[in-house]
């Protein structure tokens, strides 16, 4: 194997054996931040999964997150229901969701389906302001006995929350992995590389469309759900938050190599160290992002791991086939 | 095979088509040639189905296929090259023609992987299998586009100016391999301009102008025919 793919890979390991240690030696802050950054990796594998390869242009995931963190708070503290089945019903509530959405913003292509996404997020959340059992329009803090049932100590509750989102990463990754590797995958790539090309070798591009809008759906569904343990709230602006859960994730995709399954990770950590090194500079911390993503898509379209793939002879996480053999090419 | 009635394509008062009438029988090689702007990439994508005719009708193996996307004509046995190729850029040489496998010609992973091996052997790039897309020549460009038209197994294929821009060299291998691909029992409907090449192969001609066939037979009938020779090969002025 080539060096370069075995160092990457090596890294990815590490990053692994990492992850897996994480709970029993970092610091509650620490744990914290960890648990921020997968939820953020899972955000961002979805939205490269849409934008990168079924060229579903959202800029509306926020407003799954958002609908995520509403059917939490309400199956979790307004119906009572077991907190884990809470997590996972959120997740349902979105793949529901994203089938109206669906049927809207897939009238729309291109730029116009980005600004639609756009108007159907900010809809819902002026809806979930309406809600006056979420505390309308100001949102409400999650009762105290409501968020013991993820832990009575708040460091039990951290590790719980933080084996939730790890969780969630980790089927995030494996699923869409197993999903790239099908048949499906292989003319997602193609799309990827030429819609066009690809509806003439005979790829049907609407039913490829609709299947990762809906794959995404649940999975950002329970990410609002981990952000909303982490918060310990839920209100429009925060739980909807485009920023957080849509600029953001596109600024990490584009960075770290939009249409790969390498980038959104190097993007998600390219995207937490500046945001701690520049944490006390307040506003320049976006604009240094923006600069930042700005100046790495000038260099190389394809983010840093287009830049890292002039030297890597092969993906570290191999998606390809080659003749003859049904394993990766590198 | 292929029958096509009043076909029709207008642009508001433009007529990039008008009335075209051709009846393709199974296993013909019919080349299609006409002056630039006559309309042929034009009606090779109205065929294909990535533009919906304003009137008339195609027919393939006696189907109405005038209304279906252009996924679901590949999957019954239409596969088309591009003038411009479309390859695939950051896939390998081999999973562009997988592709086509897996998905036109509905095909599982396992025989997809041979089709598209085979495929590759036919029109020699086999040596390539593993390099990325973008880097090929115009050439093996020119092959890929043909491989991914291939391994989807159509039985209708549609070759636009697929001869275009090589040496004579290199235009006589790919009509070798055109030649196999006829012999396997492809019907085969070729837009060129290079009229050497369809000599060699095709059994109709069929002159495309102002976006109506004005003339349709044998090559060398066709090509001494006086209209023809008028608003094409611009011999006799």
């Amino acid at each position: 194997m080539n060096p370069a793919v075995l160092i990457g890979r090596a890294l990815l390991v590490a990053g692994a054996v990492f992850l897996l240690a994480a709970p029993f030696g970092l610091s509650p802050r620490g744990l914290q931040l960890v648990t921020e950054f997968l939820t953020m990796l899972v955000l961002a594998l979805m939205w490269n999964l849409l934008a990168g390869y079924a060229d579903i242009v959202t800029v509306g995931q926020h407003a799954f997150v958002g609908i995520g963190a509403y059917a939490f708070f309400g199956f979790l503290v307004l119906a009572g229901f077991d907190p884990w089945l809470s997590v996972l019903l959120a997740g349902l509530v979105a793949l529901v969701f994203s089938l109206p959405v669906m049927a809207i913003i897939f009238r729309l292509r291109a730029g116009y389906l980005a600004v639609g996404s756009w108007v159907v997020a900010e809809t819902l959340m002026l809806a979930a302001g309406k809600l006056s059992a979420f505390g309308g329009g100001s949102g409400v803090s999650m009762p105290v006995a409501a968020v013991k049932r993820f832990g009575a100590a708040t460091a039990d509750r951290y590790v719980n929350v933080y084996w939730l989102a790890f969780a969630l990463a980790a089927l995030a990754l494996l699923s869409t992995w197993y999903l790239m590797r099908s048949r499906i995958g292989v003319g997602l790539t193609a799309m990827r590389d030429s819609e066009e090309g690809a509806g003439a070798i005979g790829v049907n591009l609407r039913r490829a469309r609709i299947l990762c809008f809906l794959w995404a759906a649940p999975f950002l569904g329970i990410a609002g759900a981990i952000i909303t343990m982490q918060k310990l709230r839920v209100a429009p602006p925060a739980s909807f938050s485009i920023i957080d859960w849509t600029v953001y994730v596109i600024f990490i995709v584009v960075i770290g190599g939009i249409g790969s399954f390498e980038g959104p990770i190097i993007g998600t950590l390219v995207f937490f160290v500046l945001r701690e090194l520049l944490a006390d500079t307040g506003v320049w911390h976006l604009i240094v992002l923006g600069a930042v993503s700005i100046g790495i898509v000038l260099i190389e379209p394809k983010g840093i791991w287009g830049l890292l793939r002039r030297f890597v002879p092969g993906d570290l996480i191999p998606v390809g086939h080659s003749p003859g053999k049904r394993q990766g090419r590198a | 095979m292929l029958e096509l009635s009043g076909l029709a394509l207008h642009f508001g008062a433009l007529k990039v088509l008008d009335g075209v009438e051709l009846t393709v029988p199974q296993g013909a090689v019919v080349g299609v040639i006409g002056p630039n702007g006559a309309g042929k990439t034009t009606l090779f994508n109205v065929i294909a189905g990535v533009l919906s005719p304003s009137a008339g009708s195609i027919r393939f193996e006696g189907r109405d296929v005038g209304a279906m996307p252009v996924w679901d004509r590949c999957r019954l046995g239409i596969a088309r090259t591009y003038q411009i190729p479309k390859p695939f850029t950051n896939m390998t040489v081999f999973e562009n023609v997988l592709a086509a496998g897996l998905h036109g010609g509905a095909l599982s992973m396992r025989e997809a992987s041979a089709r598209a091996e085979d495929v590759l052997a036919l029109v020699e790039l086999d040596h390539r299998s593993s390099l990325r897309a973008g880097d090929l020549s115009l050439l093996d460009l020119k092959r890929l586009e043909l491989a991914k038209a291939l391994g989807s197994g159509p039985r209708l294929l549609l070759l636009d100016e697929i001869a275009g821009g090589l040496t004579d060299a290199e235009c006589d291998t790919l009509l070798d391999i055109i030649s196999t691909v006829r012999e396997r029992g492809t019907t085969i409907v070729w837009i060129e301009h290079v009229i050497r090449a369809l000599r060699r192969i095709a059994g109709t001609i069929a002159v495309l102008y102002n976006g109506t066939f004005i003339a349709t037979g044998a090559p060398d009938e066709v090509l001494v025919d006086r209209r023809v020779k008028d608003v094409y090969l611009g011999a006799g002025q």
